[in-house]
């Protein structure tokens, strides 16, 4: 019965498109308040004054939180492992410094929503200001060089490049650059913080991880873990922004418990410019050299960045690390600090920008030893982990650039630039790799299958518009013969088995093998029933003779002699057959559940993710054709293919939704997004969602999808990698590559708006 | 959102006293503009009038013996851009007015509020910032700022902002007249390129409408502009964007000679910009693109760029080219 990889409409779209599907925003409490935060309009210094006697008299107003009065929080301790994630090391309302324009310096709780808002309006503060940082290039100076990205080292082979690449005429050297962009979900952060009495709290929030934010909230509000409880049913989107903890849900947190009501506090478009993290700009200086025959021989990439509150910084180096078969590769970086808000992951951290840069340069390396753009690739592309050397655990990259080729037409493609054009639009194509690493963390479920035949799984992961809920319930369905209609599953609760944060692609290759482990032990022992028991045609019968489909376990060689699972638990005198299991890689629990409370499923090493015999990443294609108007500048990507080697695909239809949106957020990457600071005062400007430009539906062409869908014999027992992130890595690059194929000009500075593209010569 | 009042009056004199009375009263027309300022703390209005609602703005005008076409203020914009007489009599009006905002705006926008509605510059929105449209004297952030969208025409020191509206570029292209009533039921027409200002030194005045005063209708006069007219916006995306730069184009010819021209530009000025100069060089001439490159090269030389928007005036050279060739080839795409 192959449930897994069929296209069957999502589970929970009924209810989405239904508004039954409850956002956290929506989980209203009797007696709830409302919270709106007061944010600082310096970027630097400090609160010396804040005169909230007006606010205070306004209609509705409870309290105004500040540093003097609000709840003090346990502080930060590096040492620590609390389970989450803080997205910057800032509590708020701590004390009065300021490191970021838009910062929460007060929060008003008032009756209703409005009331908090036109009171929040009223709040004077004062301040000392301190000069800014800003200017990524000025501070740079200051800046440092970090020792670690992601567990690997962050400087490799400094300063090696210089006598090989210096060495040939055979060589291009450019600087790509890349905007601050930010993740705007569709649905904005929100938090409702409920406590019964002064140890317990609820926290209905729109969050990624709901162990890291149980593990977040339990320590800064020094409770135990198991009493506080994060529900996140549905989230609208994340893409990074919802992966971390970040300071409205503390907030939220504080102010329920001085005025001791509910508090729901749901944050504004404006706020997701400045308080839940964003993608930083990167200058990235690719250098690279071939021989004769377009061999590489050398690549160098160096990225400058910024920081700001976290160590975390844009690792755009890391394809760089696995792409391309040059024998030596130097990958640097450098970081500043800011006074803007602070950075996180962001959909493909790293590869999003890296691929950019990357992609471009090889284009550029190809048009200067006069090859074809696939061809100079295949030519290059590597078999095995060029860093690590360790082979991939699977990896089909010269069928994607086949394939690509064949859908897109690459025939078409004139090598001189310019030369196709339909009235006033020029015509290009263009090509890039993606790839990102495919992780898989340490993850828990828990199946329960009721005696009227339906069944429960529950696993503390989150469904973030993905399809999570879907194909865990066609893994569900496909290992106990049970069909997906009587499968509930539950998740985004933080009192069920603990599973990791959705980020990082890993949701489907962590959670999976966990649910399958669960059900096939609840198959099993429900088969030991059957087989134990005189009452059944199936007694004496061993296992492997055995199948099972529809609720029924039947001899494989004589369908009839069969008996249901209704039937065996009926005569065994069971309600509930139920399993646990945490599937835990061979690599260690990775950014999953530390506390497994389950038994750890039987995986064969060999299928269980070991990173020190393979290297997991997975790998793709992406082509595109451009129209550029020649006199105006506007691109329009008229067509996108995008072929996809990811592992076993788990449902066809949300895979595919998957790499149609990466294609989209590339496209918006390439075209439009930037969130634009005035230096001045170090404010982004690009405040809503007119500014802050993301494609609308005349900007997406047909997307056409396709998946290798061999799956990985290492990854897990099933065999799917990671799909959310890869879509998006090397869009941006086809794009810019098509660009200059259309009309000769070379853009390196992302987004590629009109005016660049007019001034360019 | 501030607390206000919510009024339904519908007596247009008595609306009037109370904007008159109270200056921080305002109309109400599909709130698509002003509840977004009001949220974000720009307009603090203690008092709303509910236009839709006013006695004077429910009169249907009759039949015009000019031929000319009135539209209501009240009249949502989706309704005007599909009314079959607009499109059939002024074609660039409906294209104008699709190209803005998104269905589900157009269908709550009102004409009336489009007119008036606020500029998008970035630093009137956020109160945190200077802007002396917003708070006069406070200063213009824009000016040395982030000002890529700004004017290239017809700014002044005190401010550099545009006036949004893509209706209102193709309504100046076609001398629409405004209709607006007053205290005491005085009525006004203002010639359209006269009813939106240049900033000059009071940048927080968008138009010469007087306290008091409520938009009641919009007057199209009849010409013979159909044939040979075009709406062309330039825009960071391919929809839903304000315009960069967007042009109306519109001309009556006899045998290729352009016996009447009108043109106006949007994304560049404070107001709708009669591209003037380029109508004066262009009239009695042929259409071809010879002289279409001429006249707005004249045009465009009058420009005066800020610091981030000097690629508006190759932008606008080229957009006023397509756009007139594009009307000199009966609306259709070259
Ligand atoms: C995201 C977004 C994108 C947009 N994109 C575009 C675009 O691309 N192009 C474009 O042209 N527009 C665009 N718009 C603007 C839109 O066209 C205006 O918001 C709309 O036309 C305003 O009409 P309204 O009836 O909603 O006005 P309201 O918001 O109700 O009022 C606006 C102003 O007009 C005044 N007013 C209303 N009626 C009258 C009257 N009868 N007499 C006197 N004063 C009156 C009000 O007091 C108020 O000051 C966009 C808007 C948004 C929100
Ligand atoms: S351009 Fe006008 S609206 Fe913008 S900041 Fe300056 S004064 Fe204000």
């Amino acid at each position: 019965m192959a449930i897994i990889g069929k296209p069957i409409n999502r589970v929970d779209a009924l209810l989405k498109v239904t508004g039954a599907a409850k956002y956290a925003a929506e989980f209203n409490q009797p007696n709830m308040v409302y919270a709106f935060p007061v944010r600082s309009t310096i970027a630097k210094g400090s609160v010396t004054a804040i005169d909230s006697s007006a606010a205070e008299k306004s209609a509705g107003v409870i309290k105004i939180l500040t540093p003097e009065n609000a709840p003090q929080l346990k502080a930060i301790d590096p040492k620590v492992k609390t389970g989450g994630m803080l997205g910057e090391q800032l509590l708020p309302l701590q004390d009065n410094l300021v490191y970021y324009f838009g910062q929460y310096i007060a929060l008003v709780v008032a009756e209703t929503y409005e009331q908090a808002r036109a009171a929040a309006s009223l709040v004077k503060v004062n301040y000392s200001k301190e000069k800014h940082a800003i200017d990524l290039n000025t501070e740079l100076p200051n800046g440092y060089k970090p020792q670690k990205v992601q567990g690997e080292d962050a400087q490799v082979n400094e300063g090696k490049t210089a006598p090989v690449i210096d060495a040939t005429a055979n060589k291009i050297s450019y600087t790509y650059t890349t905007p601050t962009e930010n993740h705007h979900p569709m649905e904005p952060h929100a938090s409702i913080a409920v406590w019964e009495g002064g140890d317990k709290l609820t926290l209905y929030d729109s969050t990624q991880g709901v162990m890291g934010a149980r593990g977040t909230l339990a320590y800064h509000f020094s409770l135990t873990p198991e009493n506080v409880q994060i529900v996140s049913p549905y989230v609208g989107g994340g893409f990074g922004c919802k992966g971390s903890q970040w300071g409205h849900m503390l907030l939220a947190a504080m102010a329920a418990k001085l005025v001791q009501r509910p508090v729901k506090l749901a944050i504004t478009r404006q706020m997701m410019q400045t308080n839940v993290g964003r993608r930083p700009a990167t200058q990235q200086k690719m250098a690279m050299a071939t021989d004769d025959q377009g061999m590489l021989t050398a690549i160098r990439h160096h990225t400058d960045s910024y920081g700001n509150k976290s160590d975390f910084f844009e690792p755009s180096g890391k394809q760089t690390a696995v792409l391309y078969k040059a024998p030596l590769r130097e990958i640097t970086y450098k970081i500043a600090k800011l006074n803007i808000g602070t950075p996180t992951y962001m959909r493909a951290p790293g590869e999003t920008p890296g691929t950019f840069a990357l992609e471009s340069a090889i284009d550029e390396m190809a048009y200067k030893m006069k090859m074809d753009p696939v061809a100079f690739r295949v030519l290059n592309h590597t078999a095995e982990d060029p860093s690590k050397k360790h082979p991939f655990s699977s990896e089909n990259l010269l069928d994607c650039y086949t394939i690509g080729s064949e859908k897109i037409g690459w025939q078409q493609r004139k090598a001189e630039p310019g030369q196709l054009r339909k009235g006033k639009q020029l015509i290009g194509y263009g090509v890039a790799t993606a790839t990102y690493p495919a992780g898989r963390s340490a993850a828990s479920a828990k199946v329960q299958l009721m005696a009227d035949g339906s069944v429960i799984v529950q696993s503390a992961s989150q469904d973030i518009g993905t399809g999570t809920y879907t194909i865990i319930a066609q893994t569900a369905s496909e290992t106990l013969g049970i069909p997906v209609e009587k499968i509930t599953v539950k998740i985004g609760d933080s009192s069920f088995p603990p599973a990791p944060v959705s980020g990082g692609s890993m949701t489907t290759a962590s959670v999976n093998p966990a649910v399958m482990a669960a059900a096939e032990m609840v198959r099993k022992e429900l088969l030991a029933l059957a087989t134990a028991d005189a009452g059944s045609s199936l007694k004496g019968r061993r296992p492997e003779d055995i199948g099972y489909a529809d609720g029924n376990f039947f001899v494989t060689a004589d369908k009839t002699t069969a008996d249901s699972y209704a039937d065996i638990m009926r005569r065994n005198n069971k309600n509930i057959v139920e399993a646990c299991t945490t599937a835990m890689p061979a690599s260690g629990s990775g950014l999953g559940a530390p506390t497994a409370p389950c038994m750890e499923a039987p995986i064969d090493k060999e299928e269980n993710s070991d990173k020190e015999k393979y290297s997991f990443h997975s790998f793709g294609a992406q082509f595109a054709e451009v129209w550029v108007d020649e006199d105006f500048g506007t691109i329009r990507v008229k067509r996108f293919v995008s072929v996809q080697d990811v592992g076993r695909i788990m449902n066809e239809k949300t895979a595919r939704s998957q790499i149609i949106g990466g294609v989209i957020y590339g496209i918006g990457a390439a075209l439009m997004e930037e969130t634009a600071y005035d230096h001045r005062w170090a404010n982004p400007t690009t405040r809503t969602l007119a500014d802050y430009h993301v494609p609308v539906n005349l900007d997406v062409p047909d997307i056409d999808v396709h998946f290798i869908g061999k799956p990985d014999p290492h990854i897990s027992p099933i065999g799917a990698r990671g799909i959310g992130e890869i879509g998006t890595t090397g869009v941006s690059a086809a794009i810019a590559n098509a660009v200059f194929n259309a009309t000769g000009k070379r853009l390196r500075d992302l987004p590629f708006t009109p005016d660049k593209m007019l001034l360019k010569s | 959102m501030r607390p206000f009042k919510f009024s339904t009056t519908a007596d247009s004199n008595e609306v009037s006293k109370i904007l008159i009375a109270n200056p921080h009263a305002r109309l109400l027309g599909g709130g698509t503009n002003l509840l977004d300022l009001m949220k974000e703390d720009v307009e603090r209005p203690t008092e709303l009038v509910e236009v839709g609602n006013i006695d004077v703005m429910k009169i249907v005008s009759p039949a015009s013996a000019t031929g000319s076409i009135v539209i209501p203020a009240v009249e949502k914009n989706a309704r005007t851009a599909n009314d079959p007489a607009i499109r059939e009599n002024f074609p660039m009006l409906s294209q104008a007015i699709l190209s803005g905002a998104s269905a589900q705006i157009r269908n709550m926008a009102t004409n009336g509020g489009n007119l008036n509605q606020r500029t998008r510059c970035t630093y009137f929105y956020d109160v945190a910032m200077p802007c002396n449209k917003r708070e006069p004297g406070s200063g213009c952030g824009a000016m040395k700022g982030l000002n890529r969208m700004h004017a290239i025409f017809g700014w002044s020191d005190k401010c550099v902002a545009v006036h949004p509206s893509d209706m209102c570029v193709a309504l100046a292209a076609l001398d629409a007249v405004v209709k607006v009533q007053g205290a005491n039921g005085k009525q006004r027409s203002i010639p359209f390129t006269a009813y939106h200002r240049l900033p000059g030194d009071q940048p927080q005045k968008d138009n010469t409408l007087q306290p008091g005063e409520l938009i009641t209708a919009i007057e199209i006069p009849k010409n013979n502009f159909a044939e040979n007219s075009y709406y062309l916006k330039v825009r960071d995306r391919a929809s839903y964007a304000f315009a960069l730069i967007s042009v109306a184009a519109a001309m009556e010819l006899k045998n290729n000679k352009i016996v009447r021209v009108s043109i106006a530009m949007g994304g560049v000025a404070h107001k709708p910009w009669r591209a003037s100069v380029a109508e004066k060089y262009l009239l009695h001439k042929e259409a071809t693109e010879a002289n279409f490159k001429i006249a707005a090269a004249n045009e465009m030389k009058l420009a005066k760029p800020l610091e981030h928007n000097l690629y508006k005036v190759e932008l606008g050279r080229k957009a006023l080219v397509r756009a007139l060739m594009q009307a000199a080839n009966g609306g259709k795409t070259i």
